[in-house]
């Protein structure tokens, strides 16, 4: 499957040399199919962070293949030059915290990627207040990071990873702030915007109660994957 | 594209204009002690302006009268004034002191002239000129005495009758203008203690105290027939170096034309307070380009979270520094405003003229901008190092 989604083959990352040489990463394989949300689940130290620094093109692997949204951007070394223009194009980032611009108003902090891609203001803008709608915030447009609450900041983070429209989002424990119900419906929402803009996403977790939501799931242990399939249980 | 910079300014205005109004302060004192120096100059200049002289003739191999002591013999003005070239010439004399008006008293310049000659106040701002030989004072408004009031130069008291303005020493002391012979008086003047005593040594001298002489000799000895220089104006369609030639070589003393009073009076009475000043003003420079650099780099250090948030989601390393720089800079001129604002307001304020010319304001926006820009190097460079990695967690 080498698709429009995300697709890893036999990616490694070893840290140091030598001796000291750590293997944080072995040989790791992985799809995820435009529209579909996969898990990515195992302990502390296991890789979970190194793999999706590797994904968002932040640290350079040792070796293997990885291609996003169609274009292979990693064999045995970066075939691209612009990593900045990488991530801001065809990669989405929703964090633990929302790491909002605290600065910037709601609209724009949703706004700012499109403008640093060469987007308009006001076509920014418009496509800033299109996702707020889908993501029902746009009643706080106006509003600072800093007056939402952690659910509202998380969506508006979630508008943020979706507006350059992306065919990969890495969330990266986004419901680790939030109680069971606005934890779940940041998963929905997460659902619903893969399936709306066929986007690959991959959801690191710890978080137990959403875990049963995914149909797929990665385990990965001492840089190891694993896949398990199964019926995800109903969101709702 | 949205300005990040002013976003975040606007966001955090307390703490921006707070430290902009401090750096302002700083760069005020900077202004103003540049405004000392110029000010220092303006009085050097005023001095030989006012007093209204193309040449100074003065006691040979001095710097005299400004910046060295000079004596010349009171009658020399009249050979002077059959030089050729020569179209008035006056005695003058200076000297520093306390002068007393009623219970307080004021550090000033007195200034002995002959009335209506090279010397005299150009301007009055109130009151006349001197007309009589004696007991009558010009002042400069500095001094703060007022029309009419009596001031005590020695032991002789003078009536105010007029007053001028910017008439000050290259010290910047207001000058108080009295006629030629009390100035002469005043400046030699002995307690009477001391003219019995010298009686009475000169009268105890048998080499001295022979008819006719001990008369001659007393009478001397009580009288000044000195000057510290002559004041000479020039004929028009004549040149100051082709008058000051011929007496130099005549008269055998030093004659110095405006231009190289002027370097003696700037490069050489007030070189060294200027060294001091430009001492002062790098230091001062130096100081304001720490404080921007640490403000703007503690400012930067805050935000490190949203710099790798910011790299993370592809914003340019240059839009970045961009943002910082340009906080840098409108941190600068905020201070600026603040500095040049609050400087013209105290300015006046400070017992010597302050003077805070236009291309010193405009050099020293420019220096701002640039310490600025330097200073914000520090943080951009910290800014630049911030790891992406770091916006995601593990």
């Amino acid at each position: 499957m080498e698709g429009k989604g995300i697709h890893i083959e036999g990616l490694s990352k070893r840290y140091g040399e030598g001796d000291t040489a750590l293997l944080a990463l072995k040989h790791v394989d992985m799809q995820v199919a435009p529209g579909e949300v996969v898990g990515l689940i195992g302990p502390s130290g296991s890789g979970k962070s190194t793999l999706l620094k590797c994904l968002g093109a932040v640290i350079e692997p040792t070796s293997g293949r990885m291609i996003l949204g169609g274009d292979t951007i990693y064999q045995d070394g970066w075939t691209i030059k612009d990593l900045r223009a990488l991530r801001r194009d065809k990669i989405g980032f929703v964090f633990q915290a929302p790491y909002l611009i605290p600065f910037l108003d709601v609209t724009d902090n949703v706004a700012l990627l499109p403008m640093l891609a060469g987007r308009s203001n006001s076509e920014s803008r418009q496509r800033a207040v299109e996702l707020l709608e889908a993501l029902d915030v746009a009643h706080r447009a106006k509003a600072m990071p800093s007056q939402l609450s952690g659910g509202e900041q998380q969506r508006v983070s979630i508008a943020r990873a979706l507006v350059n429209q992306p065919p990969v989002i890495l969330a990266d424990e986004p419901t680790a702030p939030l109680d069971s119900e606005r934890a779940l419906a940041v998963i929905r929402i997460l659902n619903k915007m893969a399936q709306q803009y066929q986007t690959a996403i991959i959801v690191v977790t710890h978080d137990e109660k959403i875990i049963p939501t995914f149909k797929r799931i990665y385990h990965i242990r001492d840089g190891v994957t694993y896949e398990e399939a199964g019926e995800a249980r109903p969101i709702d | 594209m949205i300005s990040l910079a002013g976003r975040d300014v606007l966001h955090s205005w307390g703490k921006f204009v707070f430290t902009g109004v401090g750096l302002g302060l700083l760069i005020g004192v900077t202004l103003t002690m540049a405004g000392v120096y110029r000010g220092m100059v303006d009085d050097a200049k005023v001095l030989l302006n006012n007093s209204g002289a193309d040449l100074w003739v003065v006691q040979k191999n001095t710097l005299g009268p400004y910046a060295e002591a000079s004596s010349l013999y009171d009658d020399l003005y009249r050979s002077i004034l059959a030089m050729p070239g020569v179209a008035r010439a006056a005695n003058v004399t200076y000297l520093t002191m306390q002068v007393r008006q009623g219970n307080r008293d004021v550090r000033a310049m007195i200034v002995g002239i002959v009335p209506d000659g090279p010397g005299t106040p150009g301007y009055l701002i109130a009151g006349r000129q001197i007309t009589r030989s004696h007991y009558e004072a010009v002042a400069d408004v500095a001094a703060g005495f007022k029309l009419g009031q009596v001031i005590s130069i020695r032991r002789n008291e003078y009536t105010v009758v007029g007053l001028t303005r910017r008439m000050v020493s290259s010290g910047g002391d207001p000058m108080v203008f009295i006629p030629l012979r009390d100035a002469q008086t005043a400046q030699f003047l002995k307690d009477n203690d001391a003219i019995i005593n010298q009686r009475n040594r000169t009268t105890a001298n048998p080499a001295l105290n022979q008819p006719g002489v001990l008369e001659a000799v007393i009478g001397s000895q009580s009288s000044n027939p000195y000057v510290n220089a002559v004041l000479v104006q020039i004929k028009p369609g004549h040149s100051p170096e082709q008058v000051a030639e011929p007496i130099r070589r005549w008269q055998r003393m030093q004659v110095y034309t405006r231009a190289q009073m002027e370097e003696i009076l700037v490069a050489k009475l007030i070189a060294t307070s200027s060294k001091q000043i430009g001492m002062f003003l790098v230091i001062l420079a130096i100081v304001s380009a720490a404080i921007v650099a640490f403000i703007i780099y503690t400012l930067t250090m805050g935000k490190i979270r949203e710099i790798a948030v910011l790299k993370l989601i592809g914003t340019r390393n240059r839009t970045i520094a961009g943002m910082i720089m340009q906080q840098a800079v409108g941190l600068g001129l905020l201070g600026f405003f603040v500095g040049k604002i609050s400087a013209t307001f105290w300015a006046p304020l400070f017992p010597k003229y302050v003077l805070l010319e236009p291309g010193d304001a405009v050099r020293g926006f420019v220096a701002v901008v640039i310490i600025c820009i330097l200073a914000s190097i520090l943080a951009i460079r910290a800014a630049l190092k911030v790891d992406p990695a770091e916006a995601i967690g593990g």
